[in-house]
């Protein structure tokens, strides 16, 4: 665990700098705000619904779904890969194995059209 | 001095030095860079007027990042807008901490010789610790666009989010093939492997292909940018962004490119190592360091260049290049990686 | 979220359909401030996703009355008015209003004047069309190409001030000839240009026409076939792609063109793709045409630029219709006169308007990246559409 204090230490400093910069530079900008400039941007016109009031795309959600999928399959391919040289044609075997069932999965998803967007 | 106090100051120093090359020093250069280098390939100066070589262009920029009104528009989510550019800087920064800079450099105090590994963190789950962190970096962008209550960046923030998840498979993929041949998760023994046997950009050039294409899609520059793409969103999830929140996406976005670049060097290009050279003794030591940052450098003029040279994709182009094309390309190439080093 | 933002509620009437869900699609305003939109033309979308259910174009945000305006004053002064219609390509405004004038009055235009006036339409269509070249790379993401030719545009404005004193509304025609008569050494810079701007269109084709993701996001994009494209009353670079060799300057000849050689370049696929190859190959045979008129201008020097017009022009009580080949398109003046100095009626039949009206078909079913290629392939100009 020793040796993920430095980077506890470094992160720090990543998390603290932008803050440091906010508030220092809060005291320092103008301020000016009036209606206009605070409405959302839509190319001029002012917005007649909420951006959150409306459908959008079930497909982005699919693709969410089989990342998480196949995420999961990438984390078992590490260890996998690391002691590899200690398991070798077995372990060759056995991945093959697993990713077998993997690419069917992907080709079933493939077929289903999951992966196309036209 | 004792051995703790010695790791304590060693680790600052690092820590430091870190800061001050990489991100006080290459970070606002690379946007004069960015800068000058289109200027170089659209066959014009580029900014030339504030200092030599308009080299205090940066220090104009960046004050104008700090001094522009900061707008938070109404109807916003001010939690989640205010957090979203923290959430995309902060991953970017950390990742430097895992990745060897420089080769082993012997420090003499009292009498004492103590070997200074020249990486901040070397920890053993090294590519696994970037992936999380890079994963974060996701919530950033679509917090961004969810938060600004603006249909743009909703727009700009789904586009971003389906994006970067599919190239990260691509890229676990492709990243695994190296470290299925070094056999250890930890990046400075992915460069101790590759110094005593070849670069990984040879044997495994489809998986260093796969990993440079989906690096251009994590880091969101051109010809991938479709969660800004100025010319169809407006600007996309940072659209309802100025002053020094958008200046931290447009740093999150720069931290990214040099990660990106560094990581490259480290995992396929050998990283402070060249073939056939032992760098040993303090000279040694300094002299990899600057055999990394150099090819640190050309991989982010490679992503320059790319940026200037090519239009953008359309998004089911570019749903389509990482799922049906670079990820089986990366599970073949995975399998053919195994496959090899059994026979061998 | 459920509390609505403010703002004018829909001015346009209510999403049709039940909403699915209690959520309607999204409906989108693009433009009028948006960097693609070429101007301050406004889109209503309707998209789902990332697709494009409808668009509907809503313009005149840069309605300036301009033919109301040409009937208070009287002929000559209607010119400097035609340059702010297609801003890009005021000659050949100013060449189309000076010719319907010429033809209600029936004045013969010295061969000098006529061929000057060919070498400034060439001359601004090359401008046009690289100036669309820039915009309509820069739409999908290629920043460079802007540069390249805003090299050669540079060039082109800069002899258009020596020529005539100003770089875009050039006021650079009047009734029956030429304002002024061309300046030493001119027609040296312009063969300086001309000769070797063959080389820098080749620089052009080598970042785009063979470039995979160039190819990927026109070929296929925003098809109109000839059919279609007859039916909408669309002309110029948009219908030559659909395959239609339909050139005003060859089927309704007027000045020097039929004494000129010039193909006219045509598509078949009559999609983005095929207009940029049509609008690249026109740039090639616009310089045949520069080089033509120097060839022809520096054989027969001269100083007769204008013809015999009265000192009032004041053309008899009728009707007239002219047009030329702007590189928009068919860009016509109908002139109702009624025998004062001043117009009765002047109509114009601009060209970008007419073909903006086939978007909505051409944009539909695209996805939103392929909406900015669509806006771009037709090549508008805002101050023409609105007037």
């Amino acid at each position: 665990m020793q040796s993920y204090i430095p980077i506890l230490f470094f992160a720090a400093i990543a998390a603290l700098f932008p803050i440091a910069i906010l508030v220092v530079m809060a005291l320092l900008r103008a301020k000016a705000p009036n209606p206009t400039k605070l409405s959302p941007y839509e190319c001029g016109i002012a917005s007649a619904t909420d951006a959150h009031d409306h459908r959008f795309s079930v497909r982005y959600y699919l693709i969410a779904v089989l990342f998480v999928v196949f995420d999961v399959e990438t984390v078992f391919l590490f260890p996998w890969a690391v002691m590899y040289d200690k398991l070798l044609l077995f372990g060759l075997i056995e991945m093959a194995v697993f990713l077998y069932i993997l690419v069917l999965g992907y080709v079933y998803v493939w077929k289903r059209g999951a992966l196309s967007w036209a | 001095m004792s051995d703790a106090t010695f790791a304590l100051v060693a680790t600052g120093a690092k820590i430091l030095f870190v800061w001050v090359i990489a991100l006080a020093t290459i970070l606002p250069n690379l946007v004069w860079a960015e800068r000058r280098v289109a200027g170089m390939i659209q066959d014009r100066p580029g900014p030339n007027r504030v200092g030599p070589f308009g080299f205090f262009q940066i220090i104009a920029d960046g004050t104008k990042f700090f001094m522009k009104e900061s707008v938070t528009p109404l109807y916003v989510d001010k939690l989640l807008y205010n957090l979203a550019p923290w959430i995309t800087l902060m991953p970017g920064l950390v990742t430097f901490a895992v990745i060897p800079f420089g080769a082993t450099l012997p420090v003499t105090i009292g009498g004492v010789t103590r070997e200074v590994p020249l990486v901040i963190a070397d920890v053993n789950i090294g590519i696994l610790y970037i992936f999380a962190f890079t994963g974060l970096g996701i919530y950033g962008i679509v917090l961004a666009g969810w938060s600004a209550n603006n249909k743009y960046s909703l727009m700009g923030g789904l586009r971003a989010s389906a994006q970067i998840i599919s190239y990260e498979l691509a890229m676990g993929f492709a990243a695994a093939g190296v470290f299925l041949a070094a056999g250890t998760l930890r990046l400075s023994g992915v460069v101790e492997w590759q110094q005593q046997h070849v670069w990984n950009v040879v044997p495994q050039f489809v998986g260093f292909l796969v990993f440079l294409i989906a690096a251009f899609a994590e880091t969101n520059r051109l010809p991938f940018d479709l969660a800004e793409a100025e010319e169809e969103l407006a600007g996309g999830f940072h659209a309802e962004y100025s002053s020094f929140k958008f200046g931290m996406f447009f740093m999150g976005e720069y931290a990214n490119l040099i990660a990106a670049s560094a990581l490259l060097a480290t995992l396929y290009f050998g990283g402070w190592s060249l073939p056939g050279v032992a760098f040993t003794g303090v000279w040694g030591a300094l002299a990899s360091v600057a055999v990394f940052f150099a090819k640190t450098i050309g991989f982010i003029f490679l992503f320059l260049w790319v940026r200037w040279t090519f239009p953008r994709f359309r998004y089911d182009q570019l749903m389509d290049l990482g799922w049906k094309f670079l990820l089986p390309l990366s599970f073949f190439h995975l399998i053919a990686v195994a496959a090899f080093v059994a026979a061998k | 979220m459920s509390e609505s933002t403010p703002g004018t509620a829909a001015q346009f009437p209510p999403l049709e359909g039940p909403p699915l869900l209690g959520l309607h699609e999204m409906e989108l305003n693009f433009g009028p401030q948006h960097p693609s939109t070429h101007g301050v033309l406004r889109l209503v979308l309707k998209v789902d996703g990332e697709r494009i259910v409808s668009a509907r174009p809503d313009i005149g945000y840069l309605h300036r009355g301009t033919e109301k305006l040409f009937e208070t004053e009287t002929f000559p002064m209607v010119v400097p008015h035609t340059d702010r219609m297609d801003y890009v390509a005021s000659a050949t405004n100013n060449h189309a209003y000076v010719l319907v004038v010429e033809k209600l009055l029936g004045v013969e235009v010295p061969k000098r004047a006529q061929y000057i006036r060919v070498l400034l339409d060439e001359m601004q269509r090359i401008s046009s069309h690289v100036l669309w070249l820039a915009t309509a790379a820069l739409d999908l993401g290629a920043i460079t190409p802007f540069f390249y030719t805003f090299r050669e545009r540079e060039v082109i404005l800069d002899l258009f001030e020596e020529y005539c004193g100003a770089r875009l509304t050039l006021n650079c025609m009047r009734i029956g000839g030429l304002p002024v008569d061309l300046t030493p050494g001119w027609l040296e810079k312009v063969r300086a240009f001309t000769e070797p701007f063959e080389k820098n269109v080749d620089e052009y084709e080598e970042l785009l026409t063979e470039n995979r993701i160039w190819k990927q996001r026109t070929i296929g994009i925003g098809v109109l076939d000839e059919k279609r494209c007859i039916e909408w009353g669309m002309t110029g670079p948009v219908l030559r792609a659909a395959g239609k060799a339909w050139d005003i300057r060859r089927a309704i000849p007027y000045e020097v063109y039929p004494e000129l050689e010039f193909d006219i370049p045509v598509g078949k696929n009559a999609d983005t793709y095929d207009r940029y190859l049509v609008r690249v190959a026109e740039l090639r045979q616009s310089r045949r045409i520069v080089l033509q008129c120097l060839d022809w201008l520096e054989k027969n020097p001269g100083t007769e630029i204008r013809g015999k017009v009265p000192r009032v022009i004041k053309p008899p009580a009728g009707e007239a219709y002219a047009a030329v080949e702007a590189p928009k398109g068919e860009l016509g003046f109908h002139l109702v006169a009624s025998g004062g100095n001043k117009p009765y009626r002047l109509h114009v039949r601009p060209p970008s308007f007419i073909n903006l009206q086939a978007l909505p078909e051409m944009a539909q079913g695209h996805l939103v990246g392929d909406l900015v290629a669509v806006i771009g392939t037709i090549d508008i100009v805002l101050g023409e559409v609105d007037r």
